[in-house]
């Protein structure tokens, strides 16, 4: 056991010596500087601000909201705490901690409205302004926020079918890769509404690649003539893309959301576009305008929704976003 | 049928030795802990070809072939180490580790991806002698051990490839020596008769083979069902019970390994967060194909058959064009009444062995 132990780690430091990569891989990386980062903070008092959200683990999107956040924080002299729990529950008790910690300003997603609603009275009463991001925006006003930044998922879904005819499509599947998950049934109803063709629901498992992959392949495979594949988070873009080529389907893949990945995809022609909720804006406007109101008492949007979508990108719009995208604010 | 009589080809078992009791093939088989599995497998093979009109063509099979090898390259190793009366719940997020490392050290070191590929071999397989050490010397059950290594790795996933990488998901290795090989290995495509397979079909293959023939003609195999059915007893005959339990776990980061690998050089970049929740579905295979939640009893050949049976379903639900919101819904039907024929199929068999 040991000897094999041994002759591995050899194995391993001969094949590192041996082993270099010509192409690819860290060295090649451009060491793109991180957009404005570096100037002077605020002189106001420093402000400590919370952000909870119901992301779940390790979601790009949520990553680009945090480095949108950090920014304007950064810029502003904010102290930014972040959590997230997927749970409504769990989602409910972080708030409430943020509240406890006595915080100058609370950022939060209504992804889970009925569980936010006495929390956030709460925070009402312990005089925390709060801003809401994300989904949700219906209920934001109700629940006492300032205001709300965030795409309407319907309006999106609608750009998406309108897009869509546009290019003459006919036969589209709307992938969901979070049963239940009510802003996914919204962006997909979106694209119903205002696509001429017909459009199918199909669940996934968005957390198992594989599982997504074949479960898309079924679908191209077992109807006939789909000529749209609609998917609502850029990584299930790029499982999307594997599917249709292996079911050796001629369907185009269309995605909300934006990643490095589907930009490289955008380019080389196997994305046909993609529609963009701009989640850095929501990060960065949400944390400004919390400074602003406890610095200089403005207040954006006038009690309605900041729209921070939906944009749509296509291969000419790709070569730009690629450089924002590989340091993960776009 | 029976095995003694005299037959045109010489049978294996032609001297027959008179302290043996004679039993016939079909009693055999009969007593085997795949059977009601198998059984169970037609069943649903049969149940969406009458159903589902586009499920009974060789590029669908091929679909459903692909979705059972993703989880019985994990059901195998995970059975065997059921059958030796153990759990892993890192078994999912493992992969997901396995696929990060290799993908970050090529990446980071600009190496030769097979360099990763050969250093996440050995992490992997590390954090496999990690559960089997700590709990063989420790008190603590599998389940807690386990549960420990599930949330560490599930944080050390997400928190490493942020520091790394600066965000969530690996950079593409793509463009570097070595992945058109390694791909070649372990996403590759196999076009037969005009039909297109995944090489991931092959490996499950290959682990159903070599696990079968580690638990019925190896020594290490007959320790796997001592151990399992009785610890206390095997000890006292002399089974080494832990390294055996850390095989086990070392089998289980063997597949990890495999399908971290064929999760990297499938998407080219791997999302930290997935994985989670997978072990559940290696176990649910396992337990589909005949192992004792126990252990002690079961099959290499049966949690493939398990496997097979999930992914037939999930997918099969897909090619008969249900309404999706319904989709756990059936496939918790399904799995339901497949394992209920599978245990009315062995109940029956062990009353007429």
């Amino acid at each position: 056991m040991r000897t094999a132990r041994t002759a591995a780690a050899v194995i391993a430091v001969i094949a590192l010596a041996a082993g270099c990569s010509n192409s690819g891989g860290k060295d090649s990386e451009n060491k793109a500087s991180a957009g404005g980062s570096g100037g002077k903070a605020a002189s106001t008092p420093r402000l400590k601000i919370a952000m909870v959200t119901h992301s779940g683990e390790g979601d790009t999107f949520w990553d680009i909201v945090q480095s949108g956040a950090k920014q304007a924080a950064s810029k502003d002299n904010v102290d930014f705490l972040y959590s997230n729990d997927k749970e409504a529950g769990g989602q409910a008790q972080l708030v409430q901690a943020a509240i406890d910690k006595k915080v100058d300003g609370i950022v939060v997603t209504l992804a889970k409205p009925d569980a936010m609603k006495d929390v956030l009275a709460k925070a009402e009463q312990a005089g925390i302004p709060v801003v809401t991001i994300n989904s949700g925006a219906e209920f934001s006003k109700q629940f006492g926020a300032l205001a709300h930044f965030g795409q309407d998922e319907s309006v999106a879904g609608e750009a998406v079918g309108e897009e869509l005819n546009n290019r003459g499509l006919k036969k589209a599947v709307c992938v969901i890769h979070e049963q239940g998950n009510v802003s996914l049934e919204q962006r997909c109803a979106g694209v119903k509404k205002t696509f001429k063709g017909t459009v199918e629901n199909l669940n996934v498992d968005g957390t198992n690649a594989p599982a997504t992959q074949s479960s898309i392949e079924a679908k191209l495979q077992a109807t006939k003539g789909i000529d749209a594949v609609v998917t609502l988070g850029a990584p299930i873009a790029a499982v999307a893309v594997k599917a249709k080529a292996d079911a050796g389907s001629k369907a185009e893949i269309d995605t909300f959301d934006l990643n490095a990945e589907v930009v490289k995809r955008l380019q080389a022609k196997e994305v046909g576009f993609a529609v963009d909720q701009q989640p850095y804006l929501q990060g960065y406007e949400a944390i400004d305008m919390l400074w602003l109101y406890k610095t200089n008492g403005d207040i954006l949007g006038g009690g309605k929704t900041v729209l921070t979508g939906p944009a749509i990108i296509t291969e000419k719009d790709a070569s730009t976003l690629g450089k924002y995208t590989a340091r993960g604010t776009r | 049928m029976s095995a003694t009589a005299p037959a045109p080809a010489p049978s294996p078992d032609t001297k027959v030795d008179e302290r043996l009791l004679k039993t016939s093939p079909l009693r055999r088989l009969m007593g085997r802990p795949e059977l009601g599995s198998v059984v169970g497998a037609i069943a649903v093979f049969l149940f969406f070809a009458i159903f589902a009109d586009s499920f009974v063509r060789a590029a669908s099979l091929s679909t459903v072939l692909y979705a059972s090898s993703t989880i019985g390259i994990m059901a195998v190793p995970v059975a065997l180490l059921m059958i030796g009366g153990e759990f892993d719940l890192s078994a999912g997020v493992m992969v997901t580790s396995s696929a990060l490392i290799s993908s970050m050290f090529s990446y980071q070191m600009t190496a030769n991806v097979w360099v990763g590929v050969l250093v996440s071999l050995v992490v992997t397989l590390a954090i496999g002698v990690f559960n089997g050490v700590m709990l063989t010397r420790t008190d603590p059950p599998s389940f807690i051990i386990t549960l420990g290594t599930f949330l560490m790795l599930t944080g050390m996933n997400l928190g490493f490839t942020k520091l790394i990488s600066g965000t969530v998901s690996t950079k593409s290795i793509s463009d570097m020596q070595g992945f058109s090989s390694a791909r070649d290995v372990f996403a590759s495509t196999l076009t037969i008769g005009g039909v297109d397979f995944k090489i991931t079909i092959l490996w499950w293959l290959a682990l159903v083979v070599v696990a079968t023939w580690i638990l019925l003609r190896t020594r290490f195999g007959n320790w796997i069902y001592a151990v399992g059915g009785g610890e206390e007893a095997a000890r006292a005959v002399g089974v080494p019970v832990n390294k055996t339990k850390i095989g086990l776990y070392m089998g289980v980061a063997f597949g990890a390994w495999i399908s971290g690998q064929h999760l990297l050089f499938s998407f080219d970049v791997v999302q930290s967060g997935e994985g989670v929740g997978n072990e559940l579905i290696y176990i649910i295979a396992a337990v589909i194909g005949g192992c004792l939640i126990t252990g002690g009893y079961g099959s290499a050949v049966g949690a493939a058959v398990g496997a097979l049976i999930f992914g037939m379903v999930s997918k099969g639900i897909v090619f008969a064009e249900w309404n999706p919101d319904w989709f756990k819904f059936f496939l918790g039907v399904m799995l339901l009444l497949a394992t209920l024929l599978n245990h009315w199929v062995r109940k029956r068999a062990e009353a007429t062995a």
